[in-house]
């Protein structure tokens, strides 16, 4: 079961270096989106310090979608979903090694670059930290929430914008939380601790819940 | 389990649709009766609030059509059990037909709640808790009934959506957690000031009729929802039939439709 496991992980993770892959798109959307924020509110960067978090975490969701509608449509198309349907692996593993496979690619990085980019926000020392523990810890709910709605759109072929209707309301409470203990670091309207342990718990609700539903959305597409 | 193979029965389209045809004359009677019933109370009988003027009748229609907001969803999850466990082909069409009933009625309560915010808070919109977290049940709503669009074999549409409906279920009760927690965050002073505890029984009698009116409605909409949705599967099926038929150019083959 392990070795199926890192076997996928491993594959999916070939699959996003390698031409055609989505490895670095999602990164390069994230700067994308923060460097043209600037040019809509203005340079201003007290706004931009103070929106900073806020603009990093819904940079971050966005990022995530981009990716997450190829999760199982590329499997779908190639036929390796049936393999994948067809092993002794239970189902819901191969599944989260396919979730682990998408954070690596696009979650763990934008938690990563997350204080560089913290840099043309004008963020303190202090709030990039925060920024990047909680996009580190919250991210993963985001991947998982969206696996449903990739496994869900799987087979349509045209699933991009779908994809991002039926999960956005899904992701508003990690939205709210993330932001919220990001925020706490700096202006201490509420502890830090607080929010980023709700923050770890959607986390793993989300990887328990997203894992078997998109894997029973999975089966019953097939 | 008589109750069970009751509910089997009804899984034989021709016996609900039988059913159905009955109930429907009666239930739409009755919703009609209350409506003019609870609306008369409310708009006559009820005394305006001392406060708010008579601005407050705005609820009568605002506070049922929140819970049936929620109890369309409540009712489509049931089904969606029904469509994952028990392949029930009735939970497939009571699903469908009940998206599109509880986003209109959680559009109703958001409209009048943007009506009765204007005159009270003096804005159409405030991002308080309580209406941030029905928005959200909306675009919920929203997201469900693009993906029955999305999918075209209705068997399949009714699965995925069952699978959508219910990790929407469960994920209702932390965004209305995690929404409560970011308001009180962002507006210490609550905009919401519901005056006094209880509600006057001149008022509250009003309300009730009203839920109890709006409820009826609902049922007698899904019902005739569902039967619509039978009868549409019904010239699906027909048609590709007769697609096939033409497709292989063999004699038509009598009365297998579902």
């Amino acid at each position: 079961m392990t070795r199926a496991f890192l076997a996928l992980v491993l594959r999916d993770l070939r699959l996003a270096a390698r031409v055609g892959g989505s490895g670095a798109m999602g990164l390069v959307f994230f700067l994308m989106l923060v460097a043209v924020v600037p040019f809509a509110l203005g340079p201003d960067l007290n706004l931009l310090s103070r929106i900073g978090p806020a603009l990093l975490w819904f940079s971050a969701v966005l990022a995530t979608l981009i990716g997450l509608d190829r999760l199982f449509q590329t499997d779908v198309e190639d036929g390796a979903i049936d393999l994948i349907l067809a092993s002794d692996t239970p189902l819901e593993v191969l599944v989260a090694a396919k979730g682990v496979a998408h954070w690596l690619t696009t979650g763990l990085p934008l938690a990563l670059c997350a204080p560089l980019f913290g840099l043309l926000l004008a963020l303190t020392p202090q709030a990039m930290l925060a920024v990047a523990a909680t996009l580190l810890v919250g991210t993963p709910a985001l991947t998982f929430i969206g696996a449903v709605g990739a496994a869900l759109t799987a087979s349509l072929g045209r699933g991009g914008l779908l994809l991002a209707i039926l999960v956005m309301p899904l992701m508003v409470p990690t939205l709210i939380f993330g932001v919220s203990a990001a925020n706490a670091a700096t202006a201490a309207t509420v502890g830090f601790l607080t929010p980023f342990l709700v923050l770890v718990a959607l986390s793993l609700v989300a990887i328990v819940i997203g894992t078997f539903a998109a894997a029973a959305a999975l089966r019953q597409g097939a | 389990m008589p109750r069970l193979t009751s509910l089997w029965n009804l899984a034989n389209p021709t016996r609900f649709l039988g059913l159905a045809d009955r109930l429907l004359p009666w239930l739409a009677a009755l919703a009609a009766v209350l409506l003019a019933v609870g609306l008369y109370l409310s708009f006559f009988v009820a005394p305006p609030d001392y406060q708010q003027g008579e601005t407050v009748r705005i609820m009568f229609v605002h506070v049922p059509a929140a819970w049936l907001g929620l109890f369309m969803y409540v009712m489509m999850s049931a089904s969606a059990l029904g469509t994952l466990v028990w392949r029930h082909p009735l939970a497939d069409v009571a699903q469908k037909a009940a998206a599109p009933i509880g986003a209109a009625f959680t559009f109703v309560c958001l409209v009048t709640g943007s009506l009765w915010g204007k005159p009270m808070w003096g804005t159409w919109w405030v991002w308080d808790a309580r209406l941030t977290s029905v928005l959200v049940l909306f675009l919920m709503y929203l997201g469900i009934i693009a993906l029955w669009r999305a999918v075209d074999d209705p068997a399949r549409a009714a699965r995925a959506v069952a699978v959508l409906t219910l990790v929407g279920v469960v994920n209702i009760p932390i965004i209305k957690f995690s929404v409560d927690w970011w308001s009180t965050l962002h507006q210490p002073a609550a905009v919401f000031r519901i005056d006094g505890p209880t509600i006057h029984p001149s008022m509250l009698w009003p309300l009730l009729v009203m839920a109890v009116a709006f409820t009826v409605l609902a049922i007698a909409l899904h019902l005739a929802g569902m039967r619509n949705e039978i009868l549409r599967r019904r010239v699906r099926s027909l048609r590709l039939m007769e697609a096939e038929q033409l497709d292989a150019g063999v004699e038509p083959a009598a009365g297998a439709a579902r």
